[in-house]
């Protein structure tokens, strides 16, 4: 069986990066506002991530969406684990359910 | 691209018999929705996986012809 590279690549971000967005555009310059929403609720907690824009590979952009069985991007993964997109990350970051994920995964966050 | 949104709440409804579909037009384009949809079929799944149900729902269309879908799940009768 031989995995879809862009999937083996995938694992590989996710299992090497403690927190990995899957977005448009840098955390720097967003290219959407979904994006940008997730990006605002890590910097706000301080939390250090791996950003990596989709915009820049198709073939990712695709993947991604297949490998999460997620139909939209932003896609935030923790620990190695799909937490979810724009909306869900937006509410669980609002009602500490995040946080939570955070300390969980033993990720560093300003609290 | 756009979509009716009689028409999502019809697909969601196909899939969810039993979903209560409420739709909001965020911007009156036909492509910035917020839908809420409360359903006994999400009762013991995470929300991710409620959200996908709804995605399947959907048959592809999020992300593509949809554009943004602002999504709340919820199971009838419960505390959310």
């Amino acid at each position: 069986m031989n995995e879809n590279p862009v999937h083996t690549r995938i694992r590989q971000e996710i299992t090497e990066n403690a927190v990995v967005l899957f977005m448009k555009g840098t955390p720097m310059f967003p290219q959407c506002g979904f994006s940008a929403a997730v990006v605002q609720a890590l910097t706000n907690l301080g939390v250090k991530f791996k950003g990596i824009d989709v915009l820049v590979d198709p073939s990712l952009r695709e993947g991604i969406k297949q490998f999460t069985n997620w139909p939209t991007i932003p896609q935030l993964y923790v620990g190695g684990e799909f937490i979810g997109g724009c909306d869900i990350v937006r509410d669980m970051y609002t009602s500490g359910e995040l946080q939570q994920v955070l300390e969980q995964k033993g990720v560093e966050f300003a609290r | 691209m756009a979509m009716e949104a009689g028409e999502i709440e019809s697909l969601i409804k196909q899939a969810l018999p039993d979903a209560q579909v409420t739709i909001e037009d965020l911007r009156g384009d036909g492509d910035h929705y917020a839908a809420l949809v409360v359903s006994s079929a999400f009762v013991g799944k995470s929300r991710v996986q409620q959200h996908q149900l709804v995605y399947q729902a959907l048959q592809g269309r999020m992300g593509t012809v949809l554009h943004a879908l602002s999504l709340t799940t919820g199971i009838p009768d419960a505390p959310q």
